[in-house]
């Protein structure tokens, strides 16, 4: 009898929050995708009413321009961040006697709530106040920065404000990356006369695939869902030119009174996500289980 | 480190130059931070007078009195202080529970495999990455049902059941390098599944608890779009009384107040980040690299 039990109590002890789990996310995601095929608008509601609610949100303007804008904010957002991350770190990886100094100060922003950032870049880009009005005083009168009163730019501003809060944290990882590097691989290319750009151009990054895939997986899931930021820098505006999916969501959901809408926004954010974190999972749990 | 010996450019030109652009980043990712405090101890006419890079032209502690506990929030005039409290008792719960979790969970998955346990591990896995957008509406109707909308308790189950994944993940992770034999001779002796982790496993698990604590905490705080959602009156976090005190369209905008807000909300990540940096790198790296 005592035995059994010992047997059972690992799963036992499991189950009851795997089950929270499967309940909480996988529950709730059926529930959700069920509700984008309804008529449900300030509360939920069962009337199905098939893909309509996707086709509506297709021909919505609003969300035209948050995925437009994702796009936009996604491409820069990844791209820089992964440039500026790598960059700082092979600088980093040259015998830096300051390193142990420099490097925490790189990263530090990641500790901070985006809405702590917001606020901080949301009045340093204000132009009555910060940036411009800094450079007015300091008599540079002509001086114009105001990107995020500007319908045309305001997005690039979050892109601004995203990279300086994520940046350091790629720089971490492409730095552990270069670490990993076979140091015999290097000194076989340097007997051979390579160059420090070569060896770096034609063997360590090539070598650092991996590490330029979990960068890429982690800032597109950031970059899909990237919310507080948004409400804290600029709210969505000027007008809609700073929506994105995740400020739709809410805002069709629990403010326009469009729950079957909003329900098929997040489904879409999902499937986005998923497409880019399920292979990469996959991948890696097959690669742990071979090694 | 040891192949950036050889790497390392000798030219002395080469390497100011490498060091005076490390200096031009410490000085990016500073300047926000630097903005903060030096506004957050200025009168509000010498901000407006003057320019945010300047040093205040009389220091006042005032805006920081005023951001804990005068500055109007909502309709009271309460400052941050009450809201700093809620965010304290819905974190350190449901940071303790979703550690203790993943503690178990790591341990079952890594030392009892049961059939199905991929499966599992998978699941609680892919639940770290869903856009929370997919579960607000069912999340609410739940908390609704349970009665428990608007409450402090109804976070910390919101955030207790978010992070039993990374949690888990972190654990399996550190548990899967523990030699399975010692668990397996403990057994032999007739010690219990219970009695094997409390006396064989936590006695070493000191990192990866501080580790989980630091990320669940720092995740926890940070949040702010569970907090938008499913709290109330009683139960709002720092993080979305700081959104409402800096977008509040009331009143004289007092930006000092705000900056010494932003400061106060970024202050418990901030010391955790400064005191224990290096285990906050390494749960930002287990967040990114699985397997």
């Amino acid at each position: 009898m005592k035995d059994t039990l010992q047997n059972w109590l690992p799963r036992l002890v499991v189950a009851p929050t795997f089950l929270l789990v499967v309940l909480f996310v996988y529950g709730f995601i059926l529930y959700t995708g069920y509700l984008s095929m309804t008529d449900s608008r300030m509360l939920p509601s069962y009337g199905f009413i098939g893909l309509e609610n996707y086709t509506k949100l297709f021909n919505l303007r609003h969300w035209n321009i948050a995925l437009v804008n994702l796009a936009i904010f996604g491409v820069l957002y990844i791209g820089i961040c992964s440039a500026l991350g790598l960059f700082l770190a092979i600088l980093l990886d040259q015998k830096i006697r300051a390193e142990g100094f420099i490097r925490p100060i790189y990263l530090y922003p990641m500790a901070l709530s985006f809405i702590v950032t917001g606020t901080a870049w949301k009045w340093f880009l204000d132009p009555g106040i910060g940036l411009e009005h800094t450079m007015h005083v300091w008599g540079w009168t002509s001086f114009q920065f105001n990107w995020i009163k500007d319908r045309d730019y305001a997005i690039y501003t979050v892109v601004m404000a995203a990279v300086w809060q994520s940046s350091g944290f790629v720089m971490a990882m492409f730095l552990a990356g270069l670490r990993g590097v076979d140091s015999d691989i290097i000194k076989a290319a340097q007997i051979d006369g390579a160059s420090g750009v070569t060896i770096y151009r034609r063997i360590i990054i090539p070598l650092m695939r991996p590490v330029f895939l979990s960068a890429f997986v982690v800032l597109a899931h950031l970059a899909i869902k990237v919310y507080d930021l948004v409400i804290a820098l600029t709210g969505g505006g000027p007008g809609q030119a700073t929506e994105l999916p995740a400020t739709f969501m809410y805002s069709y959901t629990f403010a326009r009174n469009q729950m079957g809408v909003g329900a098929s926004s997040a489904i879409i954010m999902l499937v986005m996500v998923f497409s880019i974190v399920i292979p990469y999972v996959y991948s890696e749990l097959r690669q742990g289980q071979s090694k | 480190m040891s192949h950036s010996e050889n790497a390392a450019p000798s030219n002395k030109l080469v390497r100011a130059l490498i060091y005076t652009v490390l200096i031009f980043f410490v000085i990016y990712y500073l300047l926000p931070l630097y903005v903060m405090l030096v506004n957050s101890v200025k009168t509000l006419e010498d901000i407006r007078t003057g320019n945010l890079m300047a040093l205040p032209k009389l220091l006042t502690f005032q805006p920081w009195r005023d951001a804990w506990s005068n500055a109007q929030i909502g309709v009271e005039a309460t400052g941050l202080k009450p809201y700093f409290a809620n965010s304290l008792m819905i974190v350190v719960p449901a940071v303790a529970l979703s550690t203790i979790t993943g503690a178990l969970n790591g341990y079952v998955l890594t030392k009892y495999r049961f059939p199905g346990a991929d499966i599992v591990f998978g699941m609680l896995l892919l639940s770290c990455f869903i856009p929370f957008q997919i579960v607000l509406i069912p999340a609410a109707r739940i908390l609704g049902l349970i009665g428990w909308s608007g409450t402090i308790q109804g976070l910390i189950l919101i955030h207790f059941v978010y992070g039993i994944g990374f949690s888990t993940l972190f654990f399996r992770n550190y548990y899967a390098a523990f030699p399975t034999e010692l668990i397996r001779a403990a057994q032999i002796d007739g010690a219990s599944f219970f009695q094997i982790f409390r006396r064989i496993l936590l006695p070493s698990s000191g990192p990866i608890i501080v580790v989980t604590v630091i990320w669940q905490f720092t995740n926890q705080w940070n949040d702010f779009l569970f907090g938008a959602s499913f709290s109330g009156y009683t139960s709002t976090p720092i993080t979305v009384a700081l959104n409402n005190l800096v977008n509040s369209s009331t009143g004289v905008k007092e930006y000092n107040v705000h900056f010494a807000g932003a400061v106060l909300a970024a202050l418990p990540t901030l010391i955790v980040y400064i005191v224990s940096g290096r285990y906050f790198v390494r749960g930002l790296m287990a967040g990114a690299v699985k397997g």
